[in-house]
């Protein structure tokens, strides 16, 4: 049975993580949680990215948003690198987040076929 | 703050939601016109969908749909379903909700669950969590994969073990 006790032995674990994390700009992976996101399968998108995450240890910040007025291409994520462009990734199947990490956001290639718009900023 | 209490009770063919927050409330002439579709706070369009569906879901179950509001003290919202009609809506993955929301907003809200099913219940408090993390954040990947399992672990016991 998880306890809140193993929350202290995992903030003892990672605190000299915690330090060296602090600095710098990070990369942002912003997930589309709008009713018609959640409605086009949006929850097993972000559960997705989050297991992700966890299951490379990356330094990665998650966020989520509204409804941006692309419903019909939901579900979407934006992934923001440090100094690169904002791409937007739509049409999105829980099989693509392990790709889109794994090129984009650790190799820093674009996922060409997946990405419906960008923004620089 | 926010509280979420999700009450479910079989036998007194009951499902009941409520969800509290402290937050800046709503004004009463927008209280009555909150769950229509074509009514938001938002600029960006006109269209705002998640309470007027809420109210329908609730509805078409045989249920009701309350909000009631303070401006400068907060807001809650009560939802009834009949647990077991028909066209009740599947409560659904509800440990990736709210560790969704926690792994999104945690680390600049409180927030507190409360899972009842019949006499059975469990608590997650990310003000306790916090305590505990000290400076780790509550947002931390390894965090939010705890508080999904903690919520699964939970929610098959008070069940009995039943997964659905």
């Amino acid at each position: 049975m998880k306890s809140l006790e193993e929350l202290k032995d995992m903030r003892n674990k990672f605190q000299n993580e915690i330090k060296k994390r602090d600095q710098g700009p990070r990369t942002e992976i912003i997930v589309g949680m709008g009713t018609c996101g959640i409605a086009a399968g949006a929850r097993d998108i972000l559960k997705a990215v989050l297991q992700e995450v966890d299951k490379r240890n990356m330094d990665v910040r998650v966020t989520q948003t509204g409804c941006i007025g692309m419903c019909e291409k939901e579900p979407l994520i934006d992934v923001k690198l440090p100094g690169k462009e904002r791409i937007t990734y739509g049409n999105l199947e829980v099989s693509d987040i392990s790709k889109i990490i794994l090129e984009h956001v650790i190799n820093g290639n674009v996922v060409q076929d997946l990405v419906i718009a960008r923004h620089s900023e | 703050m926010i509280e979420l209490e999700i009450i479910e009770n079989p036998k007194k063919n009951i499902l009941k939601i409520i969800i509290t927050d402290n937050g800046k409330g709503i004004p009463e002439n927008k209280l009555s016109t909150i769950t229509d579709p074509f009514v938001t706070s938002r600029t960006t369009r006109d269209v705002g969908l998640g309470l007027s569906f809420f109210k329908k879901a609730a509805e078409n179950a045989n249920g009701f749909f309350k909000i009631d509001s303070k401006e400068g003290k907060g807001s809650k919202v009560i939802v009834e379903f009949e647990y077991d009609h028909i066209d009740r809506a599947p409560l659904g993955d509800i440990a990736a909700t709210v560790s969704n929301f926690i792994a999104a907003n945690g680390d600049q809200l409180d927030f507190v669950y409360h899972h009842f099913y019949q006499d059975e219940k469990f608590i997650l408090d990310s003000r306790q969590m916090k305590e505990e993390l000290e400076d780790l954040s509550i947002q931390s990947p390894a965090v939010i994969s705890w508080v999904r399992e903690f919520i699964e672990e939970n929610l098959e016991k008070i069940r009995g073990g039943e997964a659905f």
